[in-house]
């Protein structure tokens, strides 16, 4: 009777809530104690969720019911990507022709690339499907999951993994493979490992910053432009 | 404060509507990040109007991520029964798209670099 009551008042969308925000704060509490900036907030809140839930009990379904409140705030906050953006036109004018052909083979090579080699070692159309859009920011990817028929769960896994290697390794791939201008590389690393790797680049300086998030815009876009095209060529 | 989500919401609602023609196939929510771009850059919306909910809705970006992220643990299976593909085509494309999105802008901007100083020294 009692075990009930508590499980009614655990599954409850606003105790669900109450708990996502709160090991979220936890999570941020986390990172700047161990300092280890490679643990994320949001990827500890995620494991942490998942653990509770199976423990609990509780269904994703009924997760959901809470889970529907935020995240309905990822597409607003895409279109508030379009500031950002806006402050960069600038720059984006001035060198707009070397910026698109760049971004666009970037995008490219992206897609292609991911899609060629999970197909011949053998993935499953589904997942390769959400494997295309994997350099981009996870909202913008989800979006673009969902709009070819992947699985948007899935695909937000991998564009944190994605994150997680190029902001950890991605300078040391670019000075291996010689790429030593630093605007370039700011505009890779936006391009590759989008919000993860800027924020990489954001710590190194700026103008860096704004470079690596011109990088992850606009391949936001292309790919959500070529994505769909691409992979029905592809598969 | 209603403006500001005003704004927001009436260029994600346009997107939306975009999104709705077959052929523009791409999600309402990246039209509506071009419209406000478009709106701004027409100076029909001043970017200060905006600037402290944007900040706020960008700023936590990340936790907005958690639900969807959470939805993975109905995918286990998926991952574990192909995990192989899934990693080696994810580290090889990193790899790939950071030295040819490198290697060409570093080409390019040297080229322009030429190009516009070789005008330069020539008048």
């Amino acid at each position: 009777m009692v075990s009930e009551l508590l499980n009614d008042y655990l599954s409850s969308p606003l105790t669900l809530i109450a708990i996502t925000f709160l090991v979220y704060w936890g999570s941020g509490w986390i990172q700047k104690r161990s300092q280890i900036s490679r643990l994320s907030p949001m990827l500890l809140t995620i494991v942490v969720m998942i653990v509770f839930l199976k423990v609990t009990g509780i269904s994703y379904e009924q997760y959901q019911k809470s889970g529907f409140l935020i995240e309905f705030w990822l597409k607003p906050a895409i279109v508030a990507l379009g500031l950002p953006l806006f402050n960069e036109l600038k720059h984006i004018r001035s060198q707009f022709l070397a910026l698109f052909i760049t971004e666009l083979a970037g995008c490219i090579t992206g897609i292609v690339t991911v899609v060629l080699i999970a197909r011949w070692l053998g993935a499953t159309p589904d997942v390769i499907r959400s494997l295309a859009p994997k350099s981009v920011s996870t909202p913008i990817a989800i979006e673009i999951t969902r709009q070819i028929g992947g699985i948007p769960p899935l695909t937000s896994a991998i564009v944190v993994i994605v994150g997680m290697i190029g902001a950890a390794c991605g300078l040391k791939m670019m000075h291996w493979g010689r790429v030593r201008h630093a605007v370039s590389q700011s505009l890779s690393m936006g391009t590759a490992a989008h919000v993860m790797g800027t924020n990489r680049l954001s710590e190194i300086s700026d103008r860096y910053g704004a470079y690596a998030t011109l990088g992850l815009i606009l391949n936001g876009i292309l790919t959500a432009f070529f994505a769909g095209p691409l992979v029905d060529i592809l598969l | 404060m209603a403006k500001q989500f005003g704004i927001i919401f009436g260029c994600l609602a346009l997107g939306e509507l975009l999104a709705l023609i077959p052929w523009l196939n791409i999600p309402g929510s990246i039209w509506g990040m071009l419209i406000l771009t478009l709106l701004l850059e027409r100076k029909i919306v001043n970017p200060e109007t905006i600037r402290p909910v944007c900040r706020f809705l960008i700023s936590n970006m990340a936790f907005f991520f958690v639900p969807p992220g959470v939805a993975l643990m109905l995918y286990f299976d998926i991952i574990a029964a192909e995990w192989l593909p899934i990693t080696v085509a994810t580290v090889i494309s990193i790899l790939l798209v950071l030295l040819v999105t490198g290697h060409l802008h570093q080409f390019l901007h040297n080229r322009l670099k030429r190009h516009n100083h070789g005008k330069r020294t020539s008048k």
